[in-house]
């Protein structure tokens, strides 16, 4: 059972890890490839326009009938990078803090102090390479470090666009971002807090399911089909159960995401978008071991077994008021009683144990003053509505999220970004204190050159 | 006489000065100041019911289309330099696709269409993300580049007849057209870009251009439905040497002339009929060199 724990735990860190540096994605060679500024595809990098999706969806192709890379110069290579150096200042309070030595039992005494660190620092690398093979075969590779310079590749895909000449099939196989209209991977937010939608990462307190973090690029097939002005857009993706991990982590076990929106025409107002997403799936509760560790198996693959559900649903809106635009995010997300309890499907779950759910939202609001200009805030709400294990708080593991700043960039052209990056985020979780059993809150400022060429 | 003959150095140079600036205008063109371009900005566009106004699309212009067209509209922007076909300069008030005569102002209609369609094999994209009145507005900015709108109104539309059904011997009709109209020069006796003129074309800024190449699959320029392959050959691709034919074509003819034309292209689910039939005919390629019965007039360059 203790090997069972290692097994999870061992898991549970290694995507928690993995999910901690969010790759962005900002591609100043797509801009080299078609002479187009920033500004044409993103409202404000790496944020999306509804052009800009376009462009994505149809296999970053501008289906002007010089997309292949024949109609390049050989000398065009399709590379661009992307790090923030920064200061940065964060704070979380209620950490648990040794106040003395062991006593006898080996237990150190604690108490809860607030931490706060600050000072210089850097993100993470990204190398963003991609575009087109051929015309209708799309790549995309990113081979995304840490801050440290430790390496993995975040983003690996192949895509066939536009089958039988029909913007309605495209198929795209390998490691790649979610169809989430409102992907993290180009938010504009950066800092610790807010580089990572609160929603999109859920766990319950006690839960151990890693499984459903839509915000991480997973390794599966898409299926994706779009109306040749990209209003109306549907998708449909198989992947594995294993958060992205490489390897066959988790073995045998899938799961699926499905999304669809429409826009519409609103005059002077803009582009509007509703639209729905699922994430539904199982994943394994447990791992077979042998002599207490990994099994030798011919490919270091582990065996996940006790496959138990998982789903996560919403509603996506993007609302434009002129300069003024509103994104919205809902969710309902439920796991088995078995993820929600960290207990293996082999075992028996505690006491009236049951699956926990919770509903969450987001609220991103952008005043885009100019192309070069822009503000933004977020707020994320997230509300447990039934604990797995009756007794439970009510209320422990509800986040509030908010985060408010600016972008100016300085420069705009179709070689590089440039943009002065000023925000702070606020972070309060119910209930998690390690001593108070409180709440625990923390906060993060920012400033940082963020930069791609 | 040293008096008599400075009055005359002054009188000679003051003409010089007088000539040097009234023809400054002529040599600098249809070159445009911010001081011009900001008198402008009171300029509208009509489309159905909508209508756009320069002031309102100053963001989306400077977004979207600023890198390649310029501050000024005149297609002089970051990139120019590195582009193939190089931007419109807009501050000519010559617009390649229109459904009015050559040489007049298009509808405001044309280039509201032009902006969502984009202009294939070039790096102008469709814009039809964008909304109906974000693109007036553009096409009102867009005008407000050049003084032509100031003082002239958009040429009469094109009236297209309707379109006769597709038979043989309109498409026989529309090969002889193709052969006498001397089409092959620029675009090849089988339609593939290689006529004997092709290399040496060139557009009004003097870059050298391409003609259509309809083997290639692409699609045309200025749209690709029937009425629009017809609506292109007989208003002509102004600023381009692809002339208007209208002078030389009777309406009804130039529907065959399209019919023809659909044959060059590969299967495209436009032409099903037309290729249909050119395989029925066993429809080989012109041979210029020998000459056709009854050709109608060459077409005014």
């Amino acid at each position: 059972m203790i090997s069972l724990r290692r097994n999870v735990c061992g898991l549970l860190l290694c995507f928690l890890i993995a999910g901690c540096f969010p790759s962005a994605h900002a591609m100043p060679a797509f801009a080299r490839k078609y002479g187009m500024r920033c500004s044409g595809c993103h409202e404000a990098w790496p944020m999306l326009n509804a052009f800009g999706q376009k462009f994505r969806d149809n296999g970053y192709q501008m289906m002007n009938d010089r997309d292949s890379p024949v109609w390049q110069n050989p000398s065009y290579w399709p590379v661009a990078f992307r790090i923030t150096p920064n200061w940065h200042r964060e704070s979380t309070n209620r950490v648990a803090v040794d106040t003395g030595g062991p006593n006898g039992s080996g237990v150190y005494p604690q108490s809860e102090q607030q931490i706060t660190s600050h000072g210089f620092d850097n993100t993470g690398l990204d190398f963003h390479t991609g575009g087109t093979l051929e015309k209708n075969i799309s790549f995309y590779l990113l081979p995304s470090s840490d801050a440290t310079g430790a390496f993995h590749f975040e983003t690996v895909m192949v895509r066939l666009d536009n089958l039988f000449k029909s913007s309605w099939l495209n198929v795209k196989m390998g490691k790649f971002d979610l169809d989430n209209l409102f992907s993290e991977h180009r938010e504009l937010t950066l800092t610790n807090i807010s580089g990572t939608y609160q929603i999109y990462h859920f766990i319950p307190v006690g839960d151990n399911n890693v499984y459903g973090q839509m915000g991480d690029n997973q390794l599966g097939v898409e299926w994706m089909g779009h109306s040749p002005s990209d209003y109306t857009r549907v998708s449909a993706a198989l992947v594995s159960s294993n958060d992205g991990n490489v390897g066959l982590p988790s073995s045998n076990a899938y799961s699926g995401f499905f999304a669809a929106s429409q826009a519409f025409d609103a005059g002077k107002l803009g582009v509007e978008r509703i639209g729905f997403y699922a994430m539904v799936g199982e994943a394994p509760t447990y791992f077979l071991t042998a002599n207490g560790g990994p099994l030798a198996t011919p490919f270091g693959n582990q065996a996940g077994r006790g496959n138990k559900s998982y789903s996560r649903e919403g509603f996506v809106g993007e609302f434009y008021f002129g300069k003024l635009d509103f994104q919205v995010v809902t969710q309902h997300g439920s796991d088995s009683a078995y993820f929600a309890t960290s207990t293996a499907a082999n075992a028996p779950l505690p006491i009236g144990a049951r699956s926990a759910t919770w509903n969450g939202g987001l609220v991103e609001t952008h005043y885009v003053y100019s192309p070069q200009l822009i503000f933004f805030q977020r707020s994320e709400w997230v509300r447990m509505s039934q604990q797995a294990v009756p007794g439970t708080p009510s209320g422990l593991g509800n986040i509030n999220a908010y985060t408010f700043g600016y972008r100016w960039y300085p420069i705009m052209n179709t070689r590089a970004g440039f943009a002065w990056h000023n925000e702070y985020s606020w972070l309060k979780t119910s209930g998690i204190a390690p001593l108070s059993l409180t709440d625990v809150t923390s906060n993060s400022l920012m400033l940082g050159f963020d930069f791609a060429f | 006489m040293r008096r008599n003959l400075n009055w005359y150095v002054s009188l000679a140079g003051a003409a010089v000065l007088a000539m040097v600036l009234l023809a400054l205008p002529g040599v600098l063109g249809a070159q445009v100041t911010e001081y011009d371009e900001n008198q402008r900005m009171n300029t509208d566009a009509h489309v159905g019911k909508l209508t756009g106004h320069a002031t309102a699309a100053k963001t989306e212009y400077r977004r979207f289309c600023l890198g390649c067209h310029g501050e000024l509209g005149d297609g002089e922007g970051e990139v120019a330099q590195w582009v193939d076909p190089k931007p419109r300069n807009f501050a000519l008030g010559q617009y390649r696709c229109r459904s009015t005569p050559t040489g007049t102002l298009p509808l405001d209609e044309d280039l509201f269409n032009t902006i969502g369609r984009g202009m294939d094999r070039s790096v102008m994209p469709s814009w039809n993300t964008l909304t109906a009145q974000q693109k007036v507005n553009l096409v009102a900015y867009i005008k407000h580049f050049s003084a032509r709108w100031m003082t002239e109104k958009p040429g009469t539309p094109l009236q297209i007849p309707p379109e006769p059904e597709v038979t043989a011997d309109r498409v026989k009709q529309g090969q002889m057209l193709f052969q006498k109209l001397e089409c092959w020069k620029c675009h090849g006796v089988e339609g593939r870009a290689n006529g004997p003129s092709a290399e040496t074309l060139q557009d009004d800024q003097n870059h050298p251009i391409k003609p259509y190449n309809f083997a290639e699959g692409a699609r045309p320029k200025c749209g690709s439905s029937d009425r629009d392959i017809y609506r292109t050959f007989m208003t002509g691709v102004d600023g381009t040497p692809m002339a208007s034919f209208a002078d030389n074509i009777k309406p009804d003819e130039a529907w065959s002339l399209v019919f023809y034309l659909r044959t060059l292209q590969p299967y495209n689910g436009m032409n099903t009929k037309e290729k249909q039939i050119a395989k029925q005919l066993g429809l080989k390629p012109i041979n210029p060199s020998v000459p056709l019965p009854d050709a109608p007039a060459a077409p005014q360059q």
